[in-house]
């Protein structure tokens, strides 16, 4: 399967099944749309416009990347995936929810303002290190461990944060395990014994912010109703710049209220951030804020306009990072990983303040999708089989999609949500994906044109 | 004038023979927690680079 694109002036090529990618000239793109299914010569009179001698030559170069296994390579993976989601796995990552509570109240909170529609709590440390036993016990041979406190605000248990983080420490050379912590927080209380805690032991640190301080205040509002932006910027300021080379992460939400999210991606460059993640709100269509259908062709302009200023910062020296742009077209994931899905309910669980575990951070509060605690372990198992066998080549949706291999089939959690099961998909989310996909090759194959032109000159 | 460039030609079918060791990161223990970036990962296992 070919998926072939013009953007920003390129024909681009990328050959779904290999992963290859070709920036191609008008020519072999026209021949490429026509090879399935006609022999040369049907080809050769179809691009009559051209000149025969040289569709004749581009078309065996064509040819050439077939015979490569560059391009129309077979789907040779259905079976694979099929066996490979049959095996036993593993536990690598907890997602703990430290605090189902929070000193914001966003308008767009899918945990309820902090309480997962049911009550306030705060994790103590006893769940809290019965969670990373759990993990250790369950993880086999895998080596790193991942475990993101999230909430809720975590910051507003930060005690039991920093025992949590000396407990793992403390398991590692026993069990030659590496805990790699994450944080995710609103900033509010963050201060300086945090920072420095953080970047010492944290391996990433997610920092919310949605952009423009108006888009930021209207849809993250403190309790009594003022804006948040002024609280927290300069403390994510001080905090991005004493990161040094640790990675962290500025991340958004857009919403209906900020189509125009390409303006508040760059007001966070402009203000000196370099890692910076803005995703569209899922919300269901009743919600003011929801992104609507009859929206995507604008949020895909803007898309395309932020990739094109992104290449001209990167070619000015002052590019930055934009996650949702990101693509290793050399040196991303296996095959496996990629059909696999995001390993909810089988490799990645959320734990909840009472020590239940959920197949993810999304699905706590549906009392339904609790597979067990972190005391007893796994008592439903039957609900991770149900995520374990949910890969692209279950969902009818995503078989013949080209994007299957970046999102794996995409959010478990959005298909519940709209469609009240975990293999189907949210259709809007699609379209923005396949999107960014596009806009990221598209990027690749502008700098890799801007770095040839330099060793030119 | 050159007709193709590729930007990669790297298959993926070759990962299937040493992939999914499960040692790279969990996508949404990254940057996102309501969308799924599983492609924007990098792999971790040195066998497969």
């Amino acid at each position: 399967m070919v998926h072939q694109y013009k953007n920003n002036g390129y024909n681009i090529v990328l050959d779904v099944c290999s992963g290859s990618v070709h920036v191609v000239d008008d020519l072999v793109y026209d021949i490429i749309a026509e090879y399935e299914g006609h022999t040369k010569e049907e080809v050769l009179d179809k691009l009559s416009s051209y000149d025969r001698a040289e569709v004749s030559e581009a078309y065996d170069e064509v040819t050439g990347l077939v015979e490569d296994g560059t391009l129309f390579a077979p789907d040779e993976y259905k079976d694979y995936i099929i066996d490979f989601k049959k095996r036993k796995t593993v536990v690598k990552a907890l997602c703990l929810h430290i605090a189902h509570d929070c000193n914001l109240a966003c308008r767009y909170c899918f945990a309820g303002e902090g309480e997962y529609h049911g009550d306030r709590a705060l994790m103590s440390l006893e769940v809290a290190k019965k969670s990373l036993d759990f993990l250790v016990a369950n993880s086999g041979f895998r080596r790193n461990l991942e475990v993101d406190f999230f909430g809720g605000e975590p910051l507003m248990n930060w005690d039991v944060v920093k025992k949590t983080v000396e407990y793992g420490r403390s398991l590692e050379e026993k069990y030659d395990k590496k805990f790699r912590f994450t944080l995710t927080t609103n900033g509010i209380l963050l201060n300086d014994e945090i920072m420095e805690f953080a970047n010492k032991e944290m391996a990433n640190v997610v920092l919310s912010i949605d952009g423009r301080k108006e888009v930021h205040d209207y849809m993250r509002p403190t309790r009594n109703g003022k804006g948040s932006y002024d609280i927290l910027l300069p403390k994510f300021q001080e905090f991005a710049r004493k990161r040094g080379n640790r990675s962290y992460y500025v991340r958004g939400t857009y919403t209906h209220n900020n189509l125009d999210f390409a303006k508040d991606v760059l007001h966070m460059a402009d203000l000196g951030f370099d890692q910076i993640s803005i995703e569209p709100v899922v919300s269901l269509p009743d919600e003011p804020y929801a992104i609507k259908e009859e929206d995507i062709p604008f949020l895909k302009e803007q898309y395309d306009m932020l990739a094109k200023e992104m290449i001209k910062r990167n070619k000015e020296g002052r590019g930055f990072n934009f996650f949702h742009f990101m693509i290793d077209l050399t040196g991303g994931p296996c095959v496996a990983k990629r059909l696999s899905g995001c390993g909810s309910g089988t490799e990645y669980m959320a734990v909840t303040p009472w020590g239940d575990l959920y197949p993810c951070h999304q699905f706590v509060g549906e009392d339904d999708f609790c597979i067990g605690n972190v005391f007893e372990g796994i008592k439903k198992q039957e609900i991770v089989d149900e995520f374990k066998l949910c890969n692209v080549y279950a969902k009818d949706k995503c078989k013949d999609c080209f994007a299957r291999f970046y999102c794996s089939g995409g959010c478990a959690a959005n298909s519940y949500k709209f469609h009240g099961n975990i293999l189907d998909a949210y259709d809007i989310g699609c379209e923005l994906q396949k999107k960014r996909i596009e806009c990221a090759i598209m990027i690749k194959a502008a700098m890799a044109d801007y770095e040839a032109e330099k060793e030119d000159n | 004038m050159q007709r193709i460039k590729t930007l990669t030609n790297k298959t993926m079918k070759n990962t299937m023979v040493k992939g999914g060791c499960g040692e790279c990161q969990t996508s949404c223990q990254s940057a996102c927690k309501t969308s799924c970036t599983v492609g924007n990962q990098s792999c971790e296992n040195v066998e497969n680079k």
